[in-house]
């Protein structure tokens, strides 16, 4: 809603209260003013002028040397290239001097050997948007009403000095959406009255019952339709102090007729219509449904199929508007309109919703329909449009208002305690202070000790429940003045839940490691989202998606991290390392919901160690990722539990792909991108992992227990054992293990070969084994035996030899 | 005799004074210290002296020999000192040079926020509370005062799955799921972050993707105090304690009354400025007292239960704090960008 302040003062003295403090007034109680605007701020010295002649120029087509009165004693030489300049216009006029938007000078010129001394204006030229100027003047210059005084200054006659308010309306606030809604909020304000428009008119003594018969049938839809006739309408422009003011509602000034349903609409928020009635032919009006198949030719030209719940004005054969969204062509006013029926209905909200819905067309009228305008005001704006009619169109309004109102118009009764509004507020009013404030908004408020009753006013539907009046309350009393409290209540400490607190160590440790969060979106295209699932099924997909490339919801990760990957890539990062936490969407088929599974992912690729002058580079390969993951499960609690098997996974590398298990439960997997892949996405050799959390959060992790430091000493043995190529090192570490008993406390890989010194077809691995028994020194014997066992056990079961 | 080893004792002395390094000083120690050595030739001839004399001229012997070898060792312990220092001179390195790096990632900006948040909450009393991305209608809308038809659910045009399914366009559904699993039984105390979604073109400040955090207490005796000073808490602990608030009067659905917070601009301290708008002013999150209606859809009596709810934008949070022009740049992950939020802040 745009409100021009010069406008507004018509309701409410404005005096010692600038532009800026309104605005600031205004949004401290409730509705923000975006924005303030002076179209026409900075410029001086344009003047309306009078055209007294005007000439081709001799060396320039489409030049016009024109003489101009300025109001000064000698006319001046204007050399003007607009296309419709003529003799006898009145226009504004920039005279040398004169500073236009765009920092523009005007100065003494020659244009073609002729002087020119000053610039004939087109709106746009004086800071009006292109789309509000009236379409005559669209292509040129603007044209004055033949009574503009020469010499006054043209932007004051214009009102181009207005500053004009950008509310921001939130949806309740509907009764804002007129001047007078506006008056009433800002007369609260401020505490000053509101002069609302007086309704003084001459009538014709013919009755518009006489002319016309209105029938409506579909009333639920439709509970209040008036209408006025009014003869002998001259079509023409509307007084300039009228398109100004629509101007700086950013409504184009048409003839006015339309200009003075508009400016009602402005001002009194009722959307109003008007149709020649010669052309409505049968001098009735039936209000009803559309029927099936039905059409309508509408204003701007369309033919529109309607439907059995859209609402349509009819002259009793046909369609002549959509109710409350556009007039049809066939009763459209135009330059021969003599005699107008002026519509002025109440129609449903929900109806005129949809209906504007189904036809994709959002006007000032139908968004005020939609959210319900005043039922009280349905009458006044027949009569005030009536009455400006009668001024500015040379109208004869016919007596009498035609129609049916069947709508009730009581005002909704609240009360409240006084108790309840300080109880909310935490704030210590009293009653009188309440009152006041109701008087203030004018709306009826009564009083006992306690108890406040209060009338709701019509213009007010937003007001249904005593909150709504405690707001009322709070807002114009002050936000500032609330004082600030906590919450005074039995508090329990609060804390992250376990599955909270495990997140939170993943990022920790995975960070620690050199990993980088990341954040990606959910929704993907339909390949990607199937991609690396570690549950492979139809993905979720969304009814009306603004693209395919986000149109479907992920089942993985890893995708969406390969995308970043490539992004960075792309940007020369030589170490790329991301993980990320985050849901995956699951269909399922007995749930109403989609199941969402928390999934850990991470993608690396590029150099791993690097330290430059020391010329090391070491590339990320398998195991550092991995070594990555095992420091994450020891953190976690879960590493006896974690178990690796070499896999085959779709999009990875066969050789060099593990599954996670989680005891028997596969959880995940980790390996490198398979170079097809990797080729398809412009990676290099990168690694990735996807883990699904649920299950490590659900894991029970034991209690921490201190083991006390050994006293006694440990005893080393390695040992090289010779296997085929086949035998994985895992297994052979397990074999150990489980050999060595309870004094064997620890194994490590400390070696591996594969070469020439080797037998073709076997390797090496060579194991550190430590023995100890926390209670008293080991002998040899013990350990000669133990260690015995442990070879026996790789020999049996693994093939394996020692090393000679 | 007694002579003699006086000799040697200058002799030995002035020799252990010129011993240049430790070699040498051997060499010394050696020559007269040593079995062979002249004060033990000199000693094999006490066998002459008196009874009287030789304990005394032992005693001499004794001390010379002790005089030596505390010469010698002082002497040793110059010499590797000065030998330390000549090794560790050679050892010597440039320090300038850059160390090895330690690989190390961070956390993305928007955690970083979120976990601030949570962490002042927590402190307070709440707990955190997470529900489902894909939500129902029911949830999403009605359950917060949006019933099929209003018009408010334009404001926030969402992506559906199915008729009653669609991705949540806020987190207040997580507000709406704990009411209810508390049986309307108070206090609710409780902070809820997440993703949210809305049918947005991707620009510099849309994103069909953010997150979302929000909070919500209800509890018999809440007032609209209690909501200004907690809000005044979180922005001063978030953005400095030299911030002031404000509240204006705005409309949500789901509260009423409802109000969006300013916090002072930092930039122009107040006096207007470009990333103010000129108003001073900087508006950070939308709040206020839940609406009875959502209290008793979920299951809490209206009359004995009041309640406050606030939500706010990570993203902007961000923007704000960081200066961070584009939304865009959130779910980019150019590591570029990501890696200016390694550094921990204190407050
Ligand atoms: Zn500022």
């Amino acid at each position: 809603m745009f409100v021009s302040y010069k406008w507004l003062q018509d309701y409410v003295d404005l005096s010692n209260v600038s532009p800026e403090e309104l605005a600031e007034k205004i949004t401290r109680s409730g509705i923000e003013v975006e924005g303030i605007e002076v179209p026409a701020k900075g410029i001086e010295n344009v003047v309306v002028g009078h055209v007294l002649s005007c000439e081709k120029h001799p060396e320039a087509d489409k030049l016009n040397i024109c003489s101009v009165d300025v109001g000064e004693e000698e006319p001046v030489q204007i050399i003007c290239g607009a296309a419709n300049v003529g003799e006898n216009q009145k226009v504004a006029v920039a005279k040398v001097g004169a500073v236009l938007p765009g920092n523009f000078k005007i100065k003494k010129a020659k244009l073609r050997g002729e002087a020119s001394n000053g610039m004939i204006c087109s709106l746009q030229e004086l800071g009006v948007e292109g789309k509000l100027v009236p379409k005559e003047f669209a292509e040129g210059i603007f044209n004055f009403p033949s009574e503009a005084v020469v010499g006054e200054d043209a932007i004051e006659v214009l009102a181009l000095n207005d500053s004009i308010l950008e509310l921001g309306l939130t949806p309740n606030r509907a009764d804002a959406m007129s001047m007078l809604g506006v008056a009433y909020e800002v007369g609260a304000i401020l505490d000053r009255e509101v002069h609302l428009p007086e309704l003084d008119y001459n009538k014709h003594s013919e009755q518009a019952a006489d002319r016309v018969t209105i029938e409506v049938e579909a009333k639920e839809e439709n509970p209040i339709y008036l209408a006025k006739v009014i003869q002998n309408v001259k079509i023409g422009p509307s007084p300039q102090w009228m398109q100004s003011r629509l101007t700086a509602a950013g409504i184009r000034p048409h003839n006015n007729v339309v200009d003075i349903t508009n400016y009602v609409l402005i001002e009194y928020g009722q959307p109003l219509h008007a149709f020649d009635l010669d052309q409505v032919k049968t001098n009735k009006i039936v209000v009803r449904l559309a029927k099936e198949n039905e059409k309508i030719e509408t204003l701007d030209d369309a033919v529109r199929e309607l439907k059995p719940h859209h609402l349509v004005i009819t002259n009793g054969e046909e369609p002549i508007a959509i109710a409350g969204v556009m007039g049809g062509a066939n009763s459209e006013v135009t330059e021969k309109t003599t005699t107008v029926l002026l519509e002025s209905a109440y129609f449903a909200p929900a109806s005129v919703r949809q209906t504007s819905k189904d036809h994709g067309l959002r006007s000032e009228a139908s968004s005020r329909f939609e959210k319900g305008v005043d039922p009280k005001r349905v009458e006044l704006a027949a009569e005030r449009a009536a009455q400006l009619l009668s001024l500015y169109a040379g109208g004869e309004v016919l007596s009498g208002t035609v129609g049916l109102d069947d709508m009730d118009k009581s005002e909704k009764q609240l009360t409240i305690t006084l108790e309840k509004i300080n109880r909310v507020l935490g704030m210590e009013l009293t009653v009188e202070e309440v009152l006041d404030l109701f008087r203030r908004l004018q709306i009826k408020a009564e009083a006992d000790q306690t108890t406040i009753q209060v009338s709701a006013p019509t213009r007010r539907g937003d007001l249904l429940i005593e909150e709504d009046l405690i707001e009322e309350v709070a807002r114009l009393y002050g936000y500032d003045h609330i004082p600030m409290t906590l919450p005074v209540h039995e508090t329990k400490p609060g804390g992250l839940s376990i599955r909270q607190q495990k997140r939170r160590l993943i990022r920790q440790v995975l960070e620690g490691a050199g990993l980088m969060q990341a954040v990606t979106y959910s929704l993907t295209n339909d390949q990607k989202a199937k991609e690396f699932a570690l549950d492979v099924r139809e993905p979720v997909k969304l009814m009306m998606p603004m693209s395919e490339e986000r149109s479907n919801l992920r089942l993985s990760i890893v995708p969406q991290l390969l995308e970043s990957v490539s992004y960075n890539l792309a940007r020369q990062q030589d170490r790329i390392a991301f993980y990320e936490t985050g849901s995956v969407f699951l269909e399922e088929e007995h749930s109403d919901l989609p199941r969402e599974d928390e999934h850990l992912a991470g993608a690396v690729t590029g150099i791993w160690h690097s330290h430059a002058w020391q010329g090391e580079k070491k590339p990320v390969d398998f195991y550092a990722v991995k070594g990555i993951l095992d420091l994450l499960w020891e953190r976690l609690g879960v590493a006896e539990a974690i178990r690796y098997e070499q896999s085959k996974e779709e999009h990875l590398h066969p050789g060099r792909t593990a599954a996670i298990y989680l005891r028997d439960e596969k959880i995940g997997y980790i390996g490198q991108v398979h170079p097809s892949k990797e080729k398809e996405l412009d990676l290099k050799e990168t690694y990735v992992f996807e883990v699904k959390l649920e299950s490590v959060y659900r894991y029970e992790t034991a209690a921490l227990h201190y083991t006390a430091i050994p006293r006694y000493p440990s005893i080393v043995r390695d040992i090289a054992l010779v296997v085929e190529s086949e035998v994985l090192g895992g297994d052979l570490e397990r074999i150990i293990k489980n050999a060595g008993g309870s004094l064997l406390k620890s194994v490590k890989l400390f070696d591996l070969y594969q070469g020439e010194h080797m037998e073709k077809g076997k390797k090496s691995l060579a194991f550190s084994l430590i023995y100890m028994d926390p209670a008293r020194t080991l002998t040899d014997d013990e350990v000669v035996k133990a260690h015995e066992k442990v070879l026996q056990a790789v020999k049996d079961q693994a093939g394996a030899e020692l090393r000679g | 005799m007694e002579e003699r080893l006086k000799q040697l004792q200058q002799e030995a002395t002035a020799k252990v004074e010129q011993s240049v390094d430790l070699k040498q000083l051997n060499d010394v120690r050696v020559a007269y210290l040593g079995k062979k050595g002249p004060i033990t030739e000199v000693l094999k001839g006490m066998g002459k002296l008196s009874a009287e004399e030789r304990p005394k001229m032992g005693a001499l012997a004794n001390e010379v020999r002790d005089d030596i070898t505390k010469a010698i060792e002082t002497k040793q312990q110059l010499l590797e000192t000065a030998e330390i220092e000549k090794k560790l001179t050679e050892e010597s390195i440039d320090v300038t040079l850059p160390g090895r790096p330690v690989n190390s990632g961070t956390h993305h900006p928007l955690t970083s926020v979120i976990e601030d948040i949570e962490d002042l909450f927590l402190s307070m009393g709440y707990t955190v509370e997470e529900g489902p991305e894909v939500e129902k209608d029911y949830y999403n809308f009605e359950a917060l005062n949006l019933p099929k038809g209003h018009p408010a659910r334009d404001m926030q045009d969402s992506f559906y799955i199915t008729e009653d399914l669609l991705l949540r366009t806020h987190t207040s559904p997580v507000q709406a799921r704990t009411m209810e699993r508390r049986e309307g039984k108070g206090p609710v105390k409780i902070i809820c972050p997440g993703k949210v979604y809305r049918r947005d073109n991707d620009d510099a400040t849309h994103s069909h993707q953010f997150m979302q955090i929000e909070g919500l207490v209800v509890d018999e005796n809440i007032r609209m105090s209690d909501l200004k000073g907690t809000l005044n808490v979180f922005a001063k602990r978030m953005f400095g304690e030299d911030r002031e608030i404000r509240l204006r009067p705005s409309f949500f659905p789901f509260t009423e009354p409802s109000v969006e917070m300013d916090i002072s601009c930092k930039i122009c301290g107040g006096k207007g400025c470009s990333v103010c708008k000129g108003t001073g002013w900087i508006e950070i999150l939308g709040a206020g007292m839940v609406h009875p209606n959502v209290l008793e859809m979920a299951g809490f009596d209206s009359k004995k239960y009041t309640g406050f709810a606030f939500g706010m934008g990570p993203e902007r949070i961000a923007m704000l704090k960081y200066g961070i022009d584009d939304i865009r740049h959130y779910y980019a992950n150019d590591q570029r960008f990501l890696t200016q939020f390694g550094q921990k802040e204190f407050k």
